[in-house]
């Protein structure tokens, strides 16, 4: 069954009739040619299609294209123009993440990296907003970017594969991006024993 | 003069795309409606006969384009001959008695699950996989062999005409180990095993075909380590000539070696179909595909025995294992000679024997992933290693290091047979440094200390070590193709592919620093047999290597050329020029110079002008009428074409080191510290070579830790999906890598290199059952180690403690024949 939807990609309004059954990231690289997401398990197990959807991040893999009609979509091809990045999504403006994965090595062969970056990008915005993680030791307290240590960051960047494994690269990409001190200068897993003595 | 390139951390050209979605990936090319879209109908059962296949409620589905069976490639009205014959057996070798290939879809019988049996294309996926729901295929079920165990009993055959499942046996000896180890006043003999494991790059197979009726040639694009092995496959068996097909590897997904096999049967039935319908089609396969269908590696069962005197010095090796190469053979003995060889890391063994069998099993195939059996091989010594310190009682680096080759030793040759075909001769090394260098990065001698601290606050800590020796930038040759446009643009061209080794940097850095170009003016294009049609692959550590040294070279030719047409313009002698940031001019005199650009105009004797810089070079303008334009030892163009092909490979080495804490409850097993000693000659870039050790380790310690493949008895894979094949996310990887290099330059290229691909994962089972062993206190025989494993070991070992037999702790093998 067909039916007609509408979504703005990377700021880019387009109508499209798909079949119900399309999921999102189909309907994104097969019917509007929008191929920086990309597909590496389609079961939303290894995060390659993470868009930032409606601002928050979100697999594309594991929903219909139809659920999302009228919806606004961001991939790593447009989050230079968001808030934050260089303001316009010409072929070569990086957004500040996008810069700092460049300058870290937290990439190789590329294809997990559209998906690192967008959830990335929604990561450090929903610490923004205050929300915890499944390492979070005080819940009550309010969260801040720059307070992440590398067990929150790992944490929350759990849902993205990297078979090149440029995870050490990601993480210092992201926690310079998020404000907080660099890896180097810190003492080993600081907030590692504490959690030890909770257990 | 500027900087040299090469050495410094350059960063990636290619990264740019790649953080914007812009990598071009095998299923981004050819994005469209006109595209049609193939799907496979695989066999869901391990080992059974094809009675019949019914595709009559396949061909009135809307939208389906075509449905084809074994019977159809043998149609020898819309097929070649060759469709219907097996796939090609890549690298035979004389001991493969018993070599199988697989039919691109299965003739009378299957023999894995997942092996291909019917193919549809239609207008999309979503219909193609409709299509194969309505295919009915009556099997006959045959009973499945699956294990090395199941194998050996041989109570049944995969292939009717393969007595005892054995594909091949292959022994090699150097001197009589067996003598020796007798001989030895001390004797060990050990059991070992290692699982099955792959590489599963995030981008699966693929490949989009299109035939142009017009001009009767074939473009294919496909995700694979050799596109010039693709096209060689793919014209052969497609009827056509060689000149008619064009293969393309854009930007690969990562290999991890996976992607070194080729024709797939999809490689050959998209093209074929692309040419039959007039219209692209596209495969790309899905993950629970890559899982059942493409190919697996590691799994090996070994029997190490060895003999030694008071210092632990080898006498005499003698090893037998038992290889699972699953249900063919296309890539041959490859994997099991590696580890037979690169076994003996950097220690001279006294006298050796090593003895594999090649076995069949009714699972998919094994072909290598990243270092394609040194990791088992490394393994069976490093854990023989362990064996005779704990034995002796003695420290185990002081073990390995009265063992080591010694630098004043090299070349050292091994007097055996490498994968290559050539003598396994080691070029260049310097292990007892780095022995010395990985102590000191770990902290091997204030352990002890740690240990104790750790005791005392009633934790479990262990520290492991395991050396490896790999040989890199393995043969026949790589080409290079460097050609200087005149805009001063410099386009270089190698023909093996890219899987994220980031070589569109590396080998811009060699043009740059050999030709005087500025980095920023050179364009690499790898994997195009168009422009550069004459390559193996990428496997075996090789690019950096092979493809470095001939752009080199290429490099160099250009460059001679250029010096030359500039020298004859400026009216200077050759010796008295250089050429910076692209611009050619006397040394001592700026205001004398001419552009590269300039230059190539200028190399290229002209009848038309297409521009004001182009009149430089026509026939009123240049040249003395008294000769030809073209000099008879000379061809128009600047470009430098140069191929590398060495009298065999490079011996990269390392050591890594491991301290882990083993939970006392859980039995997890925790990585306090990871460190790498790494030696592949000169660095051309240490970003992109720290970029692949800390790619390597990820990897390894998921194959030690976390990854195997789970087949239950009737060789269905159970964990066929990333929630539970156990990849490393980033949780899983230590927070610091911490890596020293040592140098030690390679004599058989002219830069000194040799690969760093696949180093970083090659010792890992070694070096965590080297700490889990020194944690745990009893002996690991078997990898990966789950927390369940280690569970289990820790009760079978109370057990063992008060009185039962220990069977995994090594034995002297006088004592178990006494038993």
């Amino acid at each position: 069954m067909d039916t007609s939807i509408t979504l703005t990609v990377d700021g880019r309004r387009h109508d499209v009739v798909v079949d119900t059954r399309t999921t999102l990231l189909d309907a994104l690289r097969e019917r509007l040619a929008v191929t920086s997401a990309k597909k590496g398990c389609d079961h939303g197990q290894c995060g390659s299609c993470t868009v930032l959807l409606e601002g928050r991040r979100h697999l594309t893999c594991l929903t219909l294209a139809v659920a999302h009609d009228g919806d606004e979509i961001v991939t790593a091809a447009g989050v230079s123009a968001l808030e934050g990045g260089a303001g316009d999504d010409a072929p070569t403006s990086l957004h500040p993440l996008q810069e700092a994965f460049l300058a870290h090595d937290g990439l190789q062969c590329g294809y997990c990296t559209p998906g690192q970056v967008c959830s990335a990008i929604g990561m450090l915005d929903e610490a923004k907003q205050g929300h915890p993680s499944h390492v979070t030791d005080d819940l009550e307290e309010s969260v801040d970017p720059a307070d992440l240590d590398d067990d929150e960051v790992r944490e929350r960047m759990s849902g993205n594969l990297c078979r090149c494994g440029a995870y050490g690269g990601i993480v210092d990409a992201i926690r310079e991006v998020a404000g907080g001190a660099p890896r180097e200068g810190q003492p080993d897993r600081p907030a590692q024993p504490e959690r030890e003595a909770a257990r | 003069m500027t900087t040299r390139l090469v050495g410094q951390k350059v960063p990636r050209v290619e990264d740019q795309r790649f953080l914007r979605g812009g990598g071009k990936y095998v299923d981004d090319v050819l994005v469209g409606a006109t595209t049609l879209h193939a799907a496979v109908l695989r066999s869901p059962h391990a080992h059974a006969r094809v009675v019949e296949i019914d595709v009559e409620d396949v061909l009135d589905v809307e939208g389906v384009h075509l449905v084809w069976t074994y019977e159809d490639l043998a149609d020898a009205a819309v097929m070649p001959a060759t469709m219907a014959e097996p796939l090609p057996l890549l690298i035979p070798h004389p001991a493969l008695t018993h070599g199988r290939t697989q039919y691109a879809l299965a003739k009378d019988e299957v023999n894995y699950v997942g092996e291909a049996v019917a193919f549809v294309v239609a207008s999309d996926r979503y219909v193609a996989e409709d299509a194969l729901a309505r295919i009915r295929v009556t099997y006959d079920f045959l009973p499945p062999v699956v294990g090395v165990d199941a194998a050996r009993a041989a109570t049944n055959l995969v292939h009717d005409d393969v007595p005892g499942n054995v594909g091949a046996r292959l022994e090699q000896t150097v001197g009589d180990a067996p003598a020796a180890i007798a001989a030895a006043p001390h004797r060990l003999a050990l059991d070992l095993t290692v699982e099955r494991s792959a590489c599963m790059p995030l981008e699966g197979r693929g490949t989009v075909a299109r035939w142009d009726p017009d001009s009767g040639r074939l473009t294919m694009w496909t995700s694979t380590q050799t596109a010039s092995g693709v096209r060689a496959a793919v014209a052969v068996k497609l009827g056509l000539d060689l000149g008619q097909v064009d293969v393309l590897t854009p930007d690969t997904g990562g290999g991890f070696g996976v992607k070194i096999n080729h024709p797939w049967p999809e490689e050959l039935l998209v093209p074929m179909a692309a040419k039959v319908l007039g219209r692209p089609v596209k495969f790309t396969e899905d993950r629970r595909e890559h899982f059942i269908s493409s190919a697996h590696e590691r799994g090996q069962v070994q029997h190490v025995e060895v003999g030694f005197d008071d210092d632990g010095r080898l006498l005499g090796l003698d090893v037998e294992f038992w290889h699972d190469h699953g249900a063919y053979t296309p890539y041959g003995l490859i994997v099991p000679i590696i580890t037979s060889t690169q076994l003996l890391g950097p220690y001279k063994p006294g006298a050796y024997r090593v003895v594999f069998e090649s076995l069949y099993t009714n699972t998919v195939m094994v072909t290598p992933y990243r270092g394609a059996g040194r990791p088992q091989g490394v393994y069976a010594m490093e854990r023989t290693m362990d064996a005779i310190a704990a034995y002796l009682g003695k420290d185990r680096t002081e073990v390995r290091a009265v063992n080591f080759i010694q630098p004043d030793e090299f070349p050292y040759d091994h007097q055996m047979v490498f994968q290559d075909g050539r003598p396994l001769v080691y070029d260049s090394g310097d292990y007892p440094q780095s022995l010395e260098k990985i102590k000191a990065l770990v902290g091997w001698d204030e352990f002890t200390a740690v240990r104790d601290a750790a005791r005392a606050e009633g934790r479990t800590v262990g520290i492991g070590l395991a050396c490896y020796v790999e040989g890199t930038g393995v043969g026949p040759y790589e080409g290079a193709h460097v050609h200087v446009e005149t805009s001063g643009k410099v386009k270089v061209a190698t023909g093996l592919t890219t899987q994220g080794q980031g070589h569109a940097t590396v080998f811009a850095q060699l043009v740059a620093d050999e030709l005087g170009c500025r980095f920023e003016d050179v364009e690499v294009v790898t994997g195009d047999t168009r422009r550069m049609p004459y390559s193996v692959g990428t496997f075996a550590s090789r690019a950096a290597v092979m493809s470095g040294s001939a752009i080199h070279l290429a490099a160099k030719r250009a460059k001679e050329k250029a010096l030359r047409i500039a020298a004859d313009a400026l009216e200077a002698d050759e010796g008295d020029l250089e050429i910076v940031d692209g611009i050619v001019s006397v040394r001592g005199a700026p205001g004398s110079s001419i552009s590269l650009g300039t230059v190539a105009v200028l190399s290229n004797p002209l009848r038309y002008a297409f521009d004001e810089a182009s009149k430089a070079a026509t026939q009123f303008t240049v040249g003395d009428p008294g000769r030809p334009p073209v000099a008879e030892d000379d061809e128009p163009g600047l470009e430098g074409k140069d191929f590398y092909s060495p009298e065999r490979s490079t011996f990269a080495s390392g050591m890594h080191a491991v301290i882990v804490e083993t939970d006392p409850e859980t039995c997890e097993i925790r990585i306090l510290k990871y460190a790498v000693v790494h030696d592949c000659g000169h660095l051309l870039n240490p970003m992109i070579v720290e970029g692949q050790v800390h790619g390597g380790v990820a990897q390894g310690i998921g194959g030690a830790l976390y990854e195997r493949m789970e087949y239950d008895e009737s060789g269905q894979l159970l964990n066929a999906s990333f929630m539970d094949f156990l990849m490393p996310y980033v949780t899983e990887v230590p927070d610091g890598i911490d890596i020293d290099h040592l140098e030690t330059p390679s004599p058989l290229n002219p830069l000194g290199i040799k690969g760093a691909g696949e180093a970083g994962v090659i010792p890992s089972a070694a070096v965590f059952a080297s700490a889990i062993e020194d944690a745990e206190g009893f002996p690991i025989t078997a990898m990966p180690i789950s927390p369940s494993d280690l569970f289990a070991l820790r009760q079978q070992h109370a057990a063992g403690a008060s009185g039962a037999p220990d069977p995994s702790r090594p034995s002297d093998p006088s004592d178990q024949e006494d038993r």
